[in-house]
């Protein structure tokens, strides 16, 4: 029933971001029409859908971005396809002749690095943790993308990043790059922080008026990381927050926002379990006004229900279990 | 208000146009046998799910006892199964409490799944209540079937999409081996009011289920399961299939809470004996 209503919402949707981002993606030619749109000196971004996978989309829901450096090209996140990041590739050669001279992949996730077969003469770069990840899950990926996707996928096959990196400070060009290693949403999440213009591209810790994923989240260690976040950006004059998945933001929005969730949705668990209901149930729940606007609804938080609350009920039982 | 809808053998809600087409369907016989047919018969037999196997499946589970399709049996469950091995259910027949002289069982069953009996519940002295998670192979229509005491009985259910393969993988505990060591451990709790005036007793039972669909593990499941007071009185009973989830988590709704120490008392399919006191 609900998947039903989500096809015309999302077609809607659709429809908006013809009147605001100019040309939409066309299924029939599957071209994503991705458009650079500048944030800050030098720096742009290629934003995707504020929305759940779907094939009404080509499951472009993430947000990459580029940095001209001058001394070539730093780019961050290939996209869910192979057909993405060709396309992401002669986007930014559109945009500048400035050589690729580096790409970043921010977690282990599809949507960061599915692309980065078209980079498959640059180096490839990932923290340690979200390299391991790529490689051991990249194959369910696959799969599950296909399924959602369909052609969009044609050709793509799973690609991990291929070099590690360490968190660094490291002048490319005229801009000064800070990689962080913070954790949380996944086990190793990048943010890659520019000195010179105050960009952060925040990967999947900052989720704007989006459903924040949850797969593989510690929720404990993702608060830590949003706190250092806001440290961050106290010292940053002029920031401009690049999320992976919501809008570019200018302001802590995207930091309350996803603390604001991952509080709520855990608190209700912890509630749910201690009252004794059952997963079904609170299934049922309908959000607090405040979220009720999120994109990706009730999907992703669907799926974060159905994969953590079993752990919190089978908690509340062990703890004051009857049997002797 | 009566809630229910009695089966028909034609549900279509224009009977009018469907007699005319039949009759331009036999003027035209020799060259629209297929349509003919396909409009004649209903191949769904009434299914307010519009499922093609629920013939056979009220055949095969039911026979010819008479049933009707009803709104005052309630299984809920998720419009989509985000993991398809474990898929949260729950069945409330409250409703049909006082018809017919009472529940005196409920089957659950899924249309599409390679083992469609799920669970064979006796609600006793128990509320007609009862949460659970089952398996899904595809998407599938799923269904709870009351029978009352008078032989009626009464069917109720919920289409819930899935991606799938939930029958086919080995569980986690299979998977990395700990099942062995937690096999038929209980854990059990009871709450107070989460419905109106009832106690809810929660149930985990750690057992791997295994459907028998994984290559090389047979299938391995628990097969019975009641609740027993001290002056042995019995609660629920409930005979569980293939398709029950890994480390099954079962919830109930007593009218009141038993005095005395419970025992929650089974057996599994190889023989493995659940016998758990539960203290009240």
């Amino acid at each position: 029933m609900k998947r039903g209503l989500a096809a015309p919402l999302s077609a809607l949707l659709m429809a908006c971001r013809v009147v605001l981002a100019g040309p939409a993606l066309d299924i029939s030619r599957l071209d994503y029409a991705l458009q650079a749109r500048q944030i800050a000196p030098r720096t742009w971004v290629l934003e995707g859908a504020v929305e759940d996978f779907s094939r009404a989309n080509g499951c472009n829901i993430i947000n990459t971005g580029f940095i001209a450096t001058g001394a070539g090209v730093v780019v961050i996140n290939t996209g869910p396809s192979r057909l993405y990041g060709e396309q992401q590739r002669r986007e930014i050669a559109r945009v500048t002749r400035e050589p690729v001279v580096r790409v970043l992949n921010l977690n282990l996730h599809p949507d960061y690095f599915f692309g980065n077969q078209a980079w498959a003469d640059r180096p490839v770069e990932a923290l340690s943790g979200s390299l391991a990840g790529m490689q051991a899950e990249g194959a369910n990926y696959a799969t599950n993308l296909y399924r959602l996707c369909g052609d969009w996928m044609k050709g793509s096959e799973s690609t991990p990043a291929r070099q590690a990196i360490a968190p660094q400070s490291v002048s490319v060009g005229t801009h000064r790059l800070e990689i962080l290693r913070l954790a949380g949403h996944t086990g190793d999440d990048m943010v890659l922080v520019d000195h010179s213009t105050g960009v952060v591209f925040a990967g999947g810790l900052v989720f704007a008026e989006r459903v924040p994923t949850t797969p593989h989240a510690d929720v404990a260690r993702w608060l830590q990381s949003l706190d250092q976040l806001d440290q961050l950006l106290e010292r940053l004059p002029g920031y401009v927050v690049v999320p992976s998945h919501g809008p570019v933001h200018s302001d802590r929005r995207g930091i309350v926002q996803t603390r604001d969730w991952l509080q709520w949705v855990t608190g209700l668990m912890a509630d749910s379990a201690r009252q004794g209901r059952d997963l079904s149930e609170v299934l049922q729940t309908s959000l607090p006004e405040r979220f009720k606007s999120w994109a990706a609804q009730p999907a992703e938080f669907h799926r974060t229900l159905t994969q953590w609350y079993p752990r919190f009920e089978a908690q509340s039982l062990s703890e004051q279990s009857l049997v002797k | 208000m009566n809630a229910k809808c009695k089966e028909t053998p034609d549900r279509d809600p224009q009977p009018g146009r469907r007699a005319a087409l039949r009759s331009v369907g036999s003027v035209l016989a020799t060259a629209l046998v297929p349509q003919v047919v396909w409009a004649q018969t209903d191949p769904t037999g009434g299914d307010p799910l519009g499922s093609m196997q629920w013939p056979s499946l009220r055949q095969h589970y039911l026979g010819t006892a008479p049933l009707q399709f009803s709104t005052q049996v309630v299984l809920k469950g998720p419009a989509f199964a985000e993991d398809a091995m474990n898929v949260p259910l729950l069945l409330d027949a409250r409703a049909l409490g006082q018809t017919g002289g009472g529940i005196e069982r409920i089957l659950v069953l899924v249309d599409r799944n390679p083992v469609r009996e799920v669970l064979n519940f006796e609600p006793l002295l128990a509320l007609p209540v009862l949460a659970f998670r089952v398996r899904m192979e595809q998407a599938s229509p799923v269904r709870a079937l009351v029978k009352t005491r008078d032989g009626q009985w009464h069917a109720g259910g919920t289409w819930v999409q899935a991606a799938g393969g939930g029958c086919t993988v080995a569980g986690a505990t299979r998977t990395d081996g700990s099942w062995s060591r937690t096999l038929n451990q209980v854990q059990a709790r009871f709450f107070t009011n989460v419905m109106d005036n009832s106690q809810r007793l929660r149930v985990r039972i750690m057992h791997p289920m295994d459907t028998g669909l994984v290559a090389g593990i047979p299938a391995f499941y628990i097969e019975t399961l009641q609740l027993v007071d001290h002056a042995e009185r019995v609660w629920w009973r409930l005979a569980l299939h293939e398709p029950v989830s890994e480390n099954p988590m079962l919830t109930f709704e007593l009218p009141v809470r038993p005095e005395g120490v419970l025992r929650l008392v089974g057996r599994d399919n190889n023989g493995n004996r659940i016998n758990i006191e539960v203290m009240s």
